[in-house]
């Protein structure tokens, strides 16, 4: 377990890059803009890669290298690049029907973060990490999960909701990196590879909306029910 | 051999889906997929029988043949059979020949993507088999293209996502917890998470399960998680409605099945059984409760299908040989007979005109060995005698008692008769009750000639179903056992 004997720096160096991911996440949930939530997202996404590089270093995986450039390629430069495609040509530059003010949805996600953080507190306990990064890194999983399933819930135009799958996503692999950096590099790589794909699906899902029902709010999606 | 077997059986969708895009053409699409479906049920036949030889390790253990993959490939292999067969009558009336090798590539990819997860010996590479299903699913789902069909892609592709996110999250989880027992890095397969899971930390092992749990719990279907699924399978093709009801439901199930055989091993079980029975029960009051009060024929299916992942989830929750062998045979009936209820309503709402139940009036009069077909078909989904149904509903219940989750089996019985009554009530209507509107209706809708191809796959499915109800065969049952066996012991 790489969390529970680590250097000091090192430690301090993790706990940092897993908060300033946390914050970009608040940054995302807080914003209308949907421009914003992606320059957010591919912030994170360098954030992450810092972190896989750093954690590779500290750590002696070098494989890791490989999954930073790589998640900097795929995360912070094509699936930015193809979800700004997508926003360009829908010319929808914000969210217009919102569940949540932005404020308020700032508040219920800091209490997922709260609830995050006792989870991952009584599963550090029991397993004898109490205070070492292992704790922020599940806090910050498990919050970054909450925080995506609040921006799935509560956003209505389909490109916030294709953000907040990635959100998600962004959430398990920083987690991942921190708790398990020793997960077999073939997975890692595939998971990265199915994003991409996730993303081109999207894209022509959007299209189809735009096509055929003529709306990319979600909210105009209620022909179905009982 | 069975290298052999499993390579034949994995390259002939494989080859199809390829062929088909190259090709495009319509009726060559529809020839190779079902030359495909043929070779996919001809090699897993004998396969499901080997599969109690051990199982075969390939590719450095990244595949594997065990007894729950093949069973599942085997239900797999006949809902894609049948399914093929059915496409070839129904796709036709669609008149949309144009788009038809498009479908058919995207077909046999979505049944060589089921196939796949099936054999996959990793948990991450498993996961990756079950996204890829929904990605390929989704634009089937959405084929037709009406504004209801993307709507229910769009749902389908959201919330499945988004619920197999935490499937990851959970698999990440076990990895942390089985890399306190086997070092940072180790193949994260079945059988190493299985063996190092005594020795796990239970409050993790819990933590992960769950979330492994509602994640493929939402592409099994389980209710609360099953809002995509009613509109997915109500907008889609008929034959595709089939696949995902009768295949991909089971092929999401296995993922469970093989996480709750972990989380036993950990500890004494009983939370994580009792979690996979609750939404059991939720998904059989669910069902219940919309199958009901229901307007739409293949919404009707659809929830029929909660329901019926619901007793899946019983019967693997409760355990114990009874309640996997009860499972399993639950599961092969349900795949047969669901195909079956699919390509009659799919029939029924091209010869209508109208997916609505109140518009569908007389369907014996109109059609009557069709009509017979899918009257018989219906009584065998709610569990009558002497369909195979009724049996594994029955060992079920059994295994239940056995198990002390009476309070399960006292609900599931009542919610089954609700759904009975239900069920059968909508039927009545379809055949035998007067229109509102009198003869208007019968006016308005032109008659469309069923071909064979339609009609067809509806024998080849019922047969089964009752043959399996009169009689379990001997063999199948001692199979049952070796599935119980290798589910709850540990492996070597």
């Amino acid at each position: 377990m790489l969390a529970a004997h680590l250097d000091p720096l090192a430690s301090s160096v993790f706990s940092l890059m897993a908060i300033a991911s946390l914050l970009l996440a608040f940054v995302m949930l807080g914003s209308r803009w949907l421009n914003n939530y992606l320059y957010a997202f591919a912030a994170e996404s360098w954030v992450i890669a810092a972190l896989s590089a750093s954690v590779g270093f500290y750590g002696h995986y070098p494989e890791l290298y490989l999954i930073a450039i790589l998640t900097v390629l795929f995360r912070g430069l094509l699936l930015p690049y193809l979800v700004w495609r997508i926003i360009r040509r829908l010319n929808v530059a914000r969210e217009i029907h919102e569940i949540l003010q932005p404020s308020s949805a700032l508040v219920v996600g800091a209490l997922g973060v709260v609830f995050s953080l006792a989870v991952a507190y009584r599963i550090g306990q029991s397993l004898g990490l109490a205070g070492t990064v292992a704790v922020l890194a599940l806090t910050v999983m498990l919050s970054m999960k909450l925080i995506g399933f609040l921006m799935l819930a509560v956003r209505h135009e389909a490109l916030s909701q294709i953000l907040g799958l990635l959100v998600l996503e962004n959430g398990i692999f920083l987690g991942a990196q921190i708790l398990v950096p020793g997960m077999p590099l073939l997975i890692e790589i595939v998971i990265l590879f199915d994003l991409l794909i996730v993303v081109a699906c999207f894209g022509m899902l959007v299209q189809y909306l735009l096509a055929h029902v003529g709306s990319t709010s979600t909210l105009s999606l209620k022909r179905l029910v009982g | 051999m069975v290298g052999a077997y499993l390579l034949i059986m994995m390259l002939a969708p494989a080859v199809a889906c390829g062929a088909s895009f190259v090709i495009r053409s319509p009726r060559f699409g529809e020839q190779i997929n079902l030359l495909a479906s043929i070779v996919v049920f001809v090699t897993a036949l004998p396969l499901t029988i080997w599969s109690g030889g051990g199982p075969y390790r390939f590719l450095n253990d990244y595949v594997v043949l065990d007894l729950p993959g093949a069973w599942v490939i085997l239900c797999t292999a006949v809902v894609y059979g049948l399914a093929s067969i059915y496409a070839v009558g129904y796709m036709r009336l669609l008149g949309e020949d144009h788009r038809l090798w498009a479908f058919y590539a995207l077909f046999s990819g979505f049944a060589l993507t089921i196939l796949l997860s099936a054999i996959m010996n990793n948990a991450g590479l498993y996961w990756i088999a079950i996204e890829l299903t929904t990605l390929v699913s989704t634009f089937l789902v959405g084929f037709e293209r009406a504004p209801e069909s993307i709507e229910a892609a769009w749902k389908y592709i959201i919330l499945v996502s988004a619920g197999i996110s935490l499937a990851l999250l959970g698999t990440v989880l076990f990895y942390w917890s089985g890399s306190f027992v086997l070092g940072p890095t180790y193949p994260m397969t079945w059988d190493a998470l299985r063996n190092a899971a005594p020795k796990m930390n239970a409050a993790l092992v819990v933590l992960s399960y769950l979330l492994v749990l509602v994640g493929y719990g939402t592409k099994v279907g389980l209710a609360p998680m099953h809002s995509w699924l009613p509109d997915a399978h109500s907008e889609s093709p008929a034959p595709i409605s089939a696949m995902l009801s009768g295949a991909l439901l089971n092929g999401a199930m296995l993922g469970i099945v093989r996480f709750l055989s972990i989380a036993d091993a950990a500890q004494d079980g009983v939370l994580a059984r009792t979690a996979l029975v609750a939404f059991g029960v939720v998904s059989l009051l669910v069902g219940a409760l919309f199958i009901v009060r229901q307007d739409g024929v293949k919404r009707l299916m659809a929830y029929s299908s909660v329901e019926h992942m619901g007793v899946l989830a019983l019967g693997f929750g409760f355990g114990g040989p009874l309640g996997i062998a009860g499972a399993l045979y639950h599961m092969l009936n349900h795949s047969l007979n669901k195909s079956l209820m699919f390509f009659g309503a799919g029939n029924v709402m091209r010869s209508f005109g109208s997916k609505q139940i109140a518009d569908i009036r007389g369907v014996w009069a109109r059609q009557p060995v069709h009509g017979a077909l899918w009257l018989a078909g219906a009584a065998a989904i709610t569990g009558a005698p002497p369909f195979g149904l009724f049996l594994s509903e029955i060992v079920i219940l059994r295994a239940g008692f056995e198990r002390g989750f009476g309070w399960a089996v006292y609900a599931m019985l009542v919610l089954l008769i609700v759904i009975f009554i239900g069920f059968l009530n909508h039927f009545r209507d379809m055949y035998f009750g007067g229109s509102a509107d009198g003869g208007a209706l019968a006016s308005g809708t032109e008659h469309v000639a069923l071909s064979r191809w339609c009609i067809a796959p509806m024998w080849l499915a019922l047969v089964p179903v009752l043959v399996f109800g009169v009689w379990w065969p001997t063999d199948m049952w001692n199979h049952f056992m070796a599935v119980a066996h290798a589910l709850t012991s540990a492996a070597p």
